[in-house]
């Protein structure tokens, strides 16, 4: 075992999801009406409590997940709405049982499932803090010790003897996070907490997550920021509809999530399939997304480069041709255009009959996290346009690498050198 | 890091499950805060505060004072009849407010119990002993009036203690099979306020025990608050009312209740957070 620090063995969890239609008749109805009270009062006092009535219909939200982590690890777990990963989480907190399977979690367990648990309105903000940290497992030395670093973190030094009642609900949040912060368990198990406050205190918080996994203590994050996830984590879980989907290195298993979960609708290729004989010079064949080294792609990370390929066909000796395109986000906002005959050498230059393919290197780090759609135009500059392919294209940026707030204003979020002189 | 690592499994729990009265011994500091909690919460945004404390028995003893005592002419063992009913209504109201809050407890925690672990043991606990707080005031106001009426306590007061944890082992031993059947079935709600009225008039607060004739007396103190209430007044006002084999059969009955409820309680704990 020694390395270990949570293994899990086909866990499986099935819940009960209301009943089917039982009753048919009215006599059946009454009858059921005075039979069911006595039924459940027997099975009340032998303790059984009511799970399983026939005729119920059960939903496994978790089926056979079966992992390791490692001690000193740092792992996210990933999946839709309805995945099972608040439910696998709550397994692992011990807040519920699981039906099949066990885990085996080796050290103190901490779990966050959401911040200011049991926080009450009528208290202050340090007892709050004493009560906050005494239910999330610290001890009273422990609290004792930290409570100046936790009411320096939280920002509300000022209002630390009013009772949270009168607190905003960012003040409220920062203390609430600012104790969940604090936790120092060998093994800490969190959901979504980093998504709280404004954006500045977010930042701080991811920090303040990284260091803790730095420091050699295992952490388990459910998240949906796809970004914090491959920032934290090294191996990453894809919870699917209650099921094991993947494990393996963040990157690969975010990226793998990321295209499926774009699903059909994201269009990164194209192919000009209008049959109908162009009696242009300039002929669109396709257009499609590449990565650096030319694989096909559908999402691109934020920090990634990537390339834009436009295949076309020249049916006749062609002076001053560009070949352009222009990004669009999903407000319709023209994001920026880029044409072939940005490139000097390629200015005032004849293209000869033949099949071409303009390749345009995107900057990384510079188009915000969404989806953007992409149109064709081939034109001669102050002559004509010659054919204009609208929303041929579509991809989405994901979160991973992207070190800004999510709130940051702007149509482009590029990050940017700075110097400081002082 | 420790020489030892600590292993949880979890797994699946079938049946009767172990009380792991140690895990609750560990998780101490959480049941102190939970009860420091209750205590501070309990009199905030109040206009009269710990008021409350002494208003209610103060009130009822005046009540029964006047109907029973007055005119029914109810007889009192030889105390005047204020002191005798009030006597019961301290270690009574310490009880039935207990029994509210603790079995209205966890389903008042269902966001505690949704998002983190502990022994849920811990809620009704807590719930039952902070009224120890409102306990000593009116008991406070109780020495005062033995003062008033001149009764001075017999040397039996040593057992005092031992009767307030017996009347604490009651009031929690009820509100364990009631907290978490309350986690289930909220009827718990409806019935609670009928169920301390009718246990009210079955235990000897308005008249003494001593109308009824042994054994019946003895059978009677099934209901542990027989035993608490008459070892009250035995202990504090000098009742002659020998509460002996009284108090023990209250005592094993409340053991009983306890040991039923805690079990009871932990069979059910699996489902509260799916559940409540």
């Amino acid at each position: 075992m020694g390395d270990i620090a949570i293994r899990v063995e086909g866990i499986g969890k099935k819940y009960r999801i209301g009943k089917k239609e039982r009753y048919k008749t009215l006599r059946d109805t009454l009858a059921s009406t005075f039979a069911v009270p006595i039924q459940k009062a027997g099975k009340l006092l032998r303790g059984e409590g009511l799970g399983t009535a026939e005729g119920d219909e059960m939903i496994w939200a978790l089926k056979d997940i079966s992992f390791e982590v490692r001690r000193g690890e740092a792992i996210g777990v990933i999946g839709g709405n309805g995945a099972g990963k608040s439910t696998f989480l709550k397994i692992l907190s011990r807040i519920t049982e699981p039906t099949t399977g066990f885990a085996d979690i080796y050290g103190r367990v901490g779990s966050l499932l959401e911040v200011g648990t049991g926080f009450h309105p009528e208290l202050t903000g340090r007892e709050n803090i004493y009560l906050n940290g005494a239910i999330l497992g610290m001890k009273r030395g422990e609290i004792d010790r930290k409570f100046d670093e936790i009411v320096a973190f939280s920002e509300v030094e000022r209002f630390i003897d009013t009772p949270v009642k009168h607190y905003s609900s960012g003040m409220y949040l920062r203390l609430a996070f600012a104790v969940a912060a604090h936790l120092e368990p060998e093994i800490l198990l969190v959901d979504e907490v980093l998504a709280v406050g404004d954006a500045g205190f977010q930042k701080k918080c991811l920090g303040k997550m990284g260091s803790v996994a730095k420091e050699g203590r295992t952490v388990l994050l459910v998240s949906h920021n796809m970004g914090a996830i491959t920032q934290l984590c090294e191996t990453t879980v894809h919870l699917e509809k209650g099921r094991l989907k993947r494990v393996g290195p963040s990157g690969e298993v975010v990226s793998a999530y990321l295209s499926s979960s774009v699903g059909t609708d994201v269009k990164s290729s194209w192919f000009n399939n209008t049959s109908k004989p162009n009696h242009a010079e300039v002929r669109f064949d396709s257009a499609r997304l590449l990565s650096i080294d030319e694989q096909p792609l559908s999402v691109v990370h934020f920090d990634s480069t990537f390339l834009i390929e436009i295949a076309y066909a020249i049916t006749a000796p062609i002076r001053d041709l560009s070949i352009s395109y222009k990004v669009y986000d999903t407000q319709g906002n023209l994001v920026f255009e880029s044409m072939d005959t940005d490139m000097p050498e390629w200015k005032g230059r004849v293209r000869e009959p033949g099949q071409y393919r303009s390749l345009c290197e995107m900057v990384p780090s510079f188009l915000k996290p969404g989806r953007y759609y992409v149109s064709l135009i081939s034109f001669v500059e102050h002559v004509k346009i010659i054919e204009t392919q609208q929303n041929v294209l579509s991809f989405d940026v994901s979160e991973v690498g992207y070190p800004l707030n999510p709130g940051r204003l702007g149509i482009v979020s590029p990050v940017l050198q700075w110097k400081v002189i002082g | 890091m420790e020489e030892s690592v600590q292993v949880i499994r979890i797994e699946r729990s079938q049946g009767w499950v172990a009380l792991q009265l140690k895990e609750l011994w560990a998780y101490r500091e959480l049941l102190y805060f939970l009860i420091w909690r209750d205590v501070k919460v309990r009199y905030r945004q109040t206009a009269l505060g710990v008021a409350w404390a002494i208003i209610q028995p103060v009130f009822t003893m005046i009540v029964f004072s006047l109907f029973f005592g007055r005119l029914a002419k109810m007889p009192s063992d030889g105390i005047p009849y204020p002191l005798f009913s009030y006597a019961a209504l301290v270690p009574w109201t310490f009880f039935s407010h207990g029994l509210t809050l603790a079995s209205n407890s966890l389903v008042g925690s269902a966001n505690l119990i949704k998002k983190v672990y502990f022994p849920r043991l811990s809620v009704p606990i807590a719930a039952v002993t902070s009224g120890l707080i409102d306990f000593s005031i009116a008991f406070i106001v109780l020495l005062g009036m033995m003062l008033y009426y001149g009764i001075v306590p017999t040397l039996n007061v040593i057992w005092l203690p031992f009767l307030l944890l017996l009347t604490l082992m009651t009031s929690l031993g009820v509100s364990l099979w009631l907290s978490a059947l309350n986690v289930q079935f909220r009827d718990v709600r409806y019935i609670l306020p009928f169920l301390t009225q009718l246990w009210l008039f079955a235990t000897p607060i308005a008249y003494p025990s001593s109308l009824l004739s042994e054994p019946w007396r003895t059978l009677y103190s099934i209901n542990p608050m027989v035993g608490v209430v008459e070892g009250f007044r035995w202990a504090l006002l000098g009742t002659k009312t020998a509460p002996g084999p009284m108090l023990i059969v209250s005592s094993l009955a409340a053991l009983a209740l306890l040991v039923g409820g805690a079990f009871y309680f932990r069979r059910l704990e699996k489902t509260f957070a799916d559940v409540v």
